[in-house]
């Protein structure tokens, strides 16, 4: 589609901000994790078989009509109000038209100048600074449904024979929240926009309204961007990147469009006005679809849809139903578990503060717990090349390890294979420590047994113990513990030895 | 007893109830009477005896059981197939939908089929009911029984045809600008608009989704208030439907009382553009309200006469977004082009231009243009105001009156291809229907006699506020006693009397 | 405003509108609207500035559903009006656009 006759050079980022200053914009869509469609009463179930969570209404067929879920728009207003926004006292469904196969009545049901949220902001610590980001409004609409290209070398539409559509997936409910524009020091702008992903993606768990999974697609990022000149008040042709799927790609994103854009404008082109289409594998982006004129989408209020006018008893029933904001819980769990800033820093950029929190809550102190999922869990998780919730243990189970350890029970290298048999499935720390005969013996019975023969087979050693060189107690220590294969409690063993040789 | 297809509904009702007929015996007359006429007719599409048969014997059965039964349980419909039927096709009058089986039913079907009433098949209509003549139906054109060289009036043209010709005793139509009054007007039957939202448009085919509602087509009010009845009420799967009572329009039916009712002649609905012969019929009708004790005054409603451009705005836009899903990926027509493997937007392209024809593409394109962008304030919204207006005109009627008047129709049932070659001719014969579309108001037309220049069917209009269905069927029922209207003998034989 | 609709008007709303209109149905078609467009515009002068845009005939809001999961159709019946299917899905021809 591109009517560039040549591929300018990319500029790198750092050179590139010396003398643009990129404006951003994010939409993002959420899908609410409501039982059933937005319309229908569809499953929305993710990973169903094709076209098994379908009815008339989200099917398009004729006659059918659709009926608004009320908890979605119960999350709408809840999702606005988190977000700082007004809620509107009345607003409509629109519809926008255009043809694609994968929207089976050719419109969607959206809103448009009449958004059920608007003019709200979020604040964002990055890096110890605060980013105020606007938001322009936030809306329901309806996802649609899923294509499945064949024939095509690539899997990818171009070269496709047919295609195979599957909409379990249309007509889910999806929030569409939308910022301002976002001008930001230039260096920040990469980690603005991932905070702002992110931050979306807390304040959707805690307010329980969506899995607000980006591999999933159940929350998904566009980012728009353009460049003006350094002093410039010009602003330039944006491109809009589509298929953002990770927060790092948020962050990848807008690096890769700003040094594209820098190329292209040094080589005195025009920036198309476009989506692109962002690519995993090596973090670029390549030419979606060109937007023109012809993107006419005929909005009209839907005429099959009542219009909403949410009470303001119930808007303040529902702002009373708000969690803790996740800056503000942020800060409170800081000062409760006594963390100092780079330690919630790297908590929370390992992703690991839901996680500890679930296991202080399962009565593991703040530390341990932090000691464990950012120590040896993101070690393995590294390994394996999954996240932290991906492994296999629980907050709960990782509380049990270590309450072990608390208790005397095991010891750290114990513990660490406590752990190996939890992670192959052997069942609770307990079980494990059970199943593999891993608790630390300190029964004098056994352990004297034991220190017996060590000293017997080290005559020398022990003679040196009996003149006062008290520190060749080591040795022998270590013979016990090789003996008894590391289960023997060295502090008891050590006494033993003393005794023994007084 | 007289043939049963000459029978009224509610006289089938009572020979059922009191045994001296069976539905089977009255479904299989109406069933030979389609196979009869319904060559000269073309009233219905498709027809479906076994369907109609088997409810026919399910509901003698549960009477000879002794069970009590809804009243029109056993007396045999025609519904306009525009209506999901599951076992029967539903084409919409287009090729689009040539043989499409919906997998659900409208909820107007549920109810008829909770109460019993045996489905004869699916009658034939204007293209997605775009049409005031029937002509364009994509299969075959309906015939007015009074003359069968003249269109029965449209869209429900073939309900309308049914119930006139003796082959159905009630049928469903659905009116989006006088679908079903005009063509009961042409007919000589009796046909009604009911509030907007006070029957469900579940599986109701839309052509324009603010402005569509079914309703009952019959050779009497009291069939139509007993049919009226069994349509009616909260549909929780059509947000637009009203949850409200059903107004008591049966006991309205059996009232036909207009002592002291204040009735308003629209003075913006007559005198020029109408046929004299219909303008006279009217005349002597108001004239005979007066007479039986009404009140009649003239009213103005200035805004009326924008009536029809906000209509044909209003209408093409929201059938220009109701007809998109029509795209050959799910369901209906698929025509590939020739040449290389076409792409589905040229598949889609390529079905809409020969699955749908002349009159519905032009109101897409007419649609289209309405919504497109810097077009929409002056034409759509424009068109939304005059709405506002139309309503306020009625507002300020009904200050006055109880019901307004006017003839239902400018003219008599004109010669098929009469019109064709002039679609705006043809759209300005919605004059007097499409008020009440545009507002959500309830309309009755009734037959008041033949115009005296042409020999055919006049209908009168009433009129009455949201909600009041029932005082459409009060005025109508007096109406119908006070002019006493002939009937039609048989097919192309004019009047019995 | 005037209703000047010209034949490459109407070619580029039959392209929104995702029908291939032939020459001849164009010609007709970019005939027949202006005049229709003449007669419909009388709703701009009927219109003022102040009235409300009426979309709804009849005053009701907040019409909603619980969220309950209801049955809907089986494969086999939403896939029964399908031109053609593979794979439990609807199969459509190639689709252009973005990949
Ligand atoms: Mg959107
Ligand atoms: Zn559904």
């Amino acid at each position: 589609m591109s009517t560039q006759t040549s591929t300018p050079a990319l500029v790198p980022f750092e050179r590139a901000i010396e003398r643009y200053d990129p404006v951003l914009g994010l939409e993002v869509h959420v899908e609410l994790s409501t039982a059933t469609k937005m319309f229908c009463g569809c499953a929305t179930a993710f990973g169903a078989e094709p076209n098994t969570q379908v009815c008339p209404v989200c099917l398009g067929l004729p006659g059918a009509l659709p009926v608004v879920n009320a908890k979605a728009v119960e999350s709408a207003i809840r999702i606005g109000l988190a977000l700082n926004c007004e809620i509107a006292e009345w607003c409509r469904f629109a519809r926008k038209n255009y043809f694609y196969p994968d929207m089976p009545k050719n419109f969607q049901t959206s809103q448009y100048d009449e958004p059920i949220a608007f003019d709200g902001y979020v604040d964002l610590d990055v890096e110890g600074e605060t980013f105020r980001i606007e938001v322009e409004r936030a809306h329901m609409e309806e996802d649609t449904g899923k294509s499945l290209h064949v024939g095509g070398a690539t899997g990818r539409i171009h070269g496709a024979d047919h295609s195979l559509l599957d909409y379990n997936r249309a007509g889910i409910p999806l929030i569409e929240i939308v910022t301002r524009t976002i001008e930001v020091p230039a260096e920040k702008a990469p980690a603005v926009a991932r905070a702002y992903v992110q931050h979306l993606r807390d304040l959707m768990v805690a307010l329980d309204v969506s899995d607000a999974r980006m591999d999933q697609g159940s929350l998904r990022a566009d980012v728009n961007l353009s460049l003006k000149p350094k002093g410039s008040a010009t602003l330039g042709t944006r491109s809009e990147t589509k298929n953002v799927n990770s927060f790092r790609s948020v962050e990848r994103a807008v690096r890769f469009e700003v040094s594209r854009h820098a190329g292209v404008l040094d080589a005195g082109q025009s920036i198309l006005q476009e989506t692109r289409n962002f690519h995993e594998a090596d973090g670029s982006t390549s030419p979606g679809r060109p937007k023109s004129d012809a993107d006419d989408y005929r909005y009209f209020p839907e005429p099959d849809l009542a219009p909403v006018s949410p009470s303001r008893e119930w808007v303040e029933e529902l702002r009373g139903t708000l969690p803790e904001p996740p800056a503000e819980r942020r800060k409170r769990l800081q000062s409760e578990w006594g963390f100092s800033d780079l330690d919630m820093r790297d908590t929370v950029g390992a992703g690991a503060l839901e996680l500890v929190v679930a296991t202080v809550a399962a009565g593991a102190t703040p530390a341990a717990a932090k000691k464990w999922w950012l120590g040896e869990l993101a070690r393995r998780a590294n390994e394996a090349g999954v996240g932290l919730d991906e492994l296999g243990v629980t907050p709960e189970q990782v509380a049990g390890v270590q309450a072990l350890i608390d208790e005397g029970r095991v010891n750290d290298k114990l513990a660490r294979q406590v752990l190996e048999g939890v992670l192959a499935g052997e069942g609770s720390p307990e079980e494990v420590v059970t199943a593999r005969g891993l608790e630390v013996v300190s029964d004098d019975g056994a352990l004297g047994a034991a220190v017996d023969a060590a000293i017997a087979a080290n005559p020398d050693v022990a003679q040196k113990i009996r003149d006062g060189k008290v520190q060749a107690a080591g040795a022998l220590i270590g013979a016990v513990m090789k003996e008894m294969r590391g289960q023997a409690d060295a502090g008891r063993v050590r006494e033993l030895i003393l005794e023994k040789l007084a | 007893m007289s043939d049963p297809v000459r029978l009224k509904a509610a006289e089938i009702a009572e020979a059922l109830g009191d045994g001296s007929l069976t539905s089977v015996d009255v479904t299989q007359a109406h069933l030979d009477r389609i196979a009869d006429v319904d060559d000269r007719l073309g009233a219905f599409l498709h027809v479906d005896p076994e369907g109609a048969l088997a409810t026919a014997a399910d509901v003698d059965a549960r009477r000879a059981a002794g069970e009590t039964l809804p009243t029109l349980a056993g007396v045999p419909v025609a519904v306009k197939d525009l209506i999901n039927t599951v076992g029967q096709p539903t084409t919409a009058g287009s090729r689009i939908l040539e043989g499409w089986v919906p997998p659900y039913d409208a909820t107007v079907v549920t109810r008829l089929r909770a109460a019993g009433l045996p489905i004869l098949g699916k009658t034939n209509l204007d293209e997605f009911a775009m049409g005031s003549s029937n002509e364009h139906s994509a299969y075959k054109p309906a015939r007015n029984p009074w003359d069968t060289e003249r269109i029965p009036g449209g869209s429900s043209g073939g309900s309308a045809a049914a119930v006139a010709g003796y082959e159905a005793p009630l049928a469903l139509g659905t009116d989006t600008g006088g679908s079903i009054r005009q063509p009961g007007a042409m007919t000589g039957i009796v046909g009604v608009k009911p509030t907007y939202g006070g029957v469900s448009r579940y599986g109701v085919i839309a052509m324009a989704s603010s402005l569509d509602q079914v309703g009952p087509m019959a050779r009497s009010v009291l069939d139509a208030a007993l049919l009226h009845e069994v349509l009616a009420g909260h549909d929780p799967r059509d947000s637009t439907s009203l949850d409200a009572p059903v107004p008591s329009v049966v006991d309205a039916a059996r009232r036909g009382d207009v002592t002291g009712l204040r009735v308003g002649v629209v003075k913006e609905l007559g005198g020029e553009g109408f046929q004299p012969g219909v303008q006279q019929r009217f005349d002597e009708t108001v004239e005979l309200l007066a007479q039986a004790g009404a009140e009649v005054v003239e009213v103005s409603c200035p805004s009326f006469e924008h009536g029809i451009a906000a209509y044909y705005l209003v209408m093409p836009s929201e059938v220009s977004s109701n007809l998109a899903r029509f795209d050959a990926m799910r369901y209906g027509l698929r025509v590939t082009p020739d040449g290389p493997p076409a792409s589905a937007e040229q598949v889609m392209a390529a079905s809409r231009d020969a699955g749908f024809g002349d009159e519905v593409k032009r109101r897409i394109i007419l649609g289209t243009y309405a919504l497109s962008s810097g077009y929409y304030d002056a034409y759509y919204g424009s068109a939304q105001k005059v709405r506002t207006l139309v309503a306020r005109d009625f507002a300020a009627a009904f200050e006055q009156v109880d019901v307004l008047v006017s003839p239902t129709t400018p003219t008599t049932a004109w010669r098929l291809g009469e019109k064709s070659d002039d679609p705006l001719a043809m759209y300005l014969e919605d004059v007097a229907t499409i008020p009440a579309n545009l507002a959500g108001v309830p309309g009755l037309s009734l037959p008041v006699g033949l115009a005296s220049d042409t020999g055919l069917p006049v209908g009168v209009q009433v009129l009455a506020p949201a909600l009041a269905d029932d005082r459409l069927y009060n005025v109508g029922a007096a109406l119908e006693r006070l002019v006493d209207a002939p009937v039609l003998a048989d097919i192309d034989a004019g009047a019995a009397r | 405003m005037s209703s000047a609709i010209s034949r490459e008007d109407v070619a580029h709303l039959a392209s929104l509108a995702r029908i291939s209109l032939s020459e001849d149905e164009l010609d007709r078609l970019g005939a027949e609207l202006p005049a229709i467009l003449d007669h419909v515009a009388a709703v701009q002068e009927a219109a003022s500035a102040d009235v409300p845009a009426m979309s709804h005939p009849v005053p009701i809001d907040n019409v909603f559903r619980d969220d309950v999961v209801r049955p809907g159709l089986t494969p086999d019946e939403a896939l029964a009006g399908a031109p053609a299917s593979e794979e439990q899905r609807f199969l459509v021809p190639q689709i252009l656009g973005e990949d």
